[in-house]
């Protein structure tokens, strides 16, 4: 019985998070906009030759840029920024009250944005069919599945990732600045801005050894039809999940026992 | 009240918004250093991006990044990193709260002051944080231009300089018009990110790009105005159309953003009707 419950309470709250950003899908078409950095990059890839000196053809290079795309666009949180103002201004009290961890309230209002924004991105990828046809490839079955199955895993670990550094705003009035200092090797070594064979080998083997490579670089080789080490890349997305987990909800509470000494 | 002193009203008041914001901005000292820390990590990632773009090859002086040299492509990223400081400033403190007095209905309150709204609203707020972008910004100028082998000249600084206020306009221009579309669509904060995001585009000279992204740049969303043509003037190959372009298309930004300003008022049905 306990399980049909959560399955309720796990469809109430995305069907009103997904009515409640239908309402700002203007803004949503704008973020989606925002996620255009993997194809600007493309554009000054494509200019030079340090791709095909890296051993990247044209094609390859055009749909791993649009696949990056795609995953960044699916991957966005911004969870921090949210739970920064609720926190400094107390909204968090009231969903402290119901019986649900505030914190699944963040991450199905993430899926629910996600859902509101598939007509866009697909509307953008259409705009880009038109303009340059070649970029587009038909994925294998296999292929997509098992991409958006990482896309879903990458998403998992950022968010996780994020809400531990959210954990500081019971601590610090100015948290979303460590999500700045966060942001900027994920910008880099996460395969965003350039792909990871064109690193030179000693800063890839830096890069691996970080989670970013595995939000960007490993579902949007996986949707390219790229080789990838599908089953380590999985296991890497599990283990830093792992690794990422017992923190988060260890500050969580201590977080909490401090926020109520605030006054709340 | 001659205009003189309505001039001297504005710059006392500007004096006061600026005092009492860093007053209130210092009480963050840690900030200080989380600020540099990122302009720092910024600074290397766009580097080592330019290392990867130029294959590797940076001091052979041979690769071209659409025809720019190492040293140059520098000059660019140095504008960019200065420009990115000026946004820390004061586009990002002032014009990301806009939204919060459209959410608040405490744009009430800002029209019914005594000054110009858009005065106010554009220079109500003045952070410290960007300064260690544009410290960083204008030794890297500095350094990359005189790598570059360009005898600096004064007349070309003097250009460099003037491009370079053209640009801070345009670019406040752009922040402005967006941030006004607050009016209407009520959640915009992350909407200036778009324009963050996009901006990154003036990271590399706007020739790196294929030519209809270089068309988009130039005048659509004017990043080639912003880094690439002051880059050029300090470089001593400033082209006079180019700089003739920065200037009229600063005006007409800063016209539009103003006239865009009154246009969104006449939509804002204030919090209480």
């Amino acid at each position: 019985m306990i399980g049909v419950g959560r399955w309720r309470v796990a469809r109430v709250l995305i069907e009103t998070q997904y009515a409640y950003m239908l309402e700002y899908r203007a803004e949503i078409a704008l973020w989606a906009l925002s996620g255009v950095l993997p194809l600007i990059m493309l554009g000054v890839w494509s200019g030079t030759g340090a791709a095909t000196a890296a051993g990247m053809s044209p094609s390859q290079l055009g749909h791993y840029f649009l696949a990056a795309f795609v995953v960044r666009q699916f991957t966005v949180v911004w969870m921090i920024h949210v739970f920064e103002e609720d926190v400094l201004q107390g909204k968090l009290s009231p969903y402290l009250l119901q019986p649900l961890l505030p914190l699944w309230r963040y991450l199905t209002a993430h899926i629910a944005e996600q859902a509101t924004r598939v007509p866009f991105v697909a509307l953008m990828v259409g705009v880009l069919a038109l303009v340059a046809p070649s970029i587009l490839w038909m994925p294998t079955p296999a292929g997509l599945l098992l991409g958006l199955l990482a896309i879903g895993a990458a998403f998992l670990l950022r968010f996780l990732l994020q809400t531990l550094t959210a954990m500081a705003c019971f601590w610090t009035e100015r948290a979303a600045a460590l999500e700045r200092l966060l942001m900027i090797p994920y910008l880099f070594l996460s395969g965003l801005v350039a792909p990871l064979e064109t690193f030179p080998p000693a800063m890839r083997r830096l890069a691996m050894a970080t989670p970013f490579p595995w939000m960007v670089d490993f579902p949007a080789r996986l949707l390219a039809g790229e080789p990838v080490p599908i089953g380590n890349g999985f296991l890497a997305i599990g283990l830093w999940g792992l690794l990422l987990l017992p923190p988060t909800a260890w500050l969580w509470r201590r977080g909490l026992r401090r926020y109520g000494a605030m006054g709340a | 009240m001659g205009s003189h002193g309505r001039l001297g009203r504005y710059a006392r008041s500007l004096g006061r918004f600026w005092a009492t914001s860093l007053q209130a901005e210092l009480e963050y000292p840690v900030n200080f250093w989380i600020e540099a820390l990122s302009v720092l990590g910024n600074l290397a990632g766009s580097l080592f991006v330019l290392t990867l773009l130029f294959g590797g090859e940076t001091q052979s002086g041979v690769a071209r990044l659409g025809g720019w040299s190492w040293n140059q492509a520098l000059v660019v990223l140095g504008f960019y990193t200065l420009l990115d400081g000026l946004t820390s400033c004061l586009l990002q403190p002032n014009l990301s709260r806009i939204v919060g007095h459209v959410q608040n209905g405490t744009l009430d309150f800002v029209l019914l002051k005594p000054v110009d709204s858009q005065f106010w609203l554009s220079t109500r707020m003045l952070s410290p944080w960007g300064l260690p972008g544009i410290a960083a910004g204008l030794c890297l100028v500095t350094w990359a231009a005189r790598s570059a082998g360009a005898g600096v000249q004064p007349g070309a600084v003097l250009l460099a300089a003037g491009l370079l206020l053209a640009s801070a306009l345009i670019l406040y221009s752009l922040w402005f018009v967006l941030a006004s579309l607050s009016i209407w669509f009520v959640k915009v904060w992350n909407a200036t990110e778009v324009l963050r995001y996009a901006l990154v585009a003036g990271r590399y000279p706007v020739s790196a790009y294929p030519p209809a992204l270089r068309l988009l740049f130039t005048f659509v969303l004017p990043v080639a105005f912003l880094t690439t043509v002051p880059a050029q003037a300090i470089l001593g190959n400033g082209e006079r159309l180019w700089a003739l372009g920065a200037l009229a298309m600063a005006a007409g930004c800063l016209a539009l953003s103003r006239r865009f300003w009154h246009f969104s008022l006449r939509h804002y049905t204030s919090a209480s009707s």
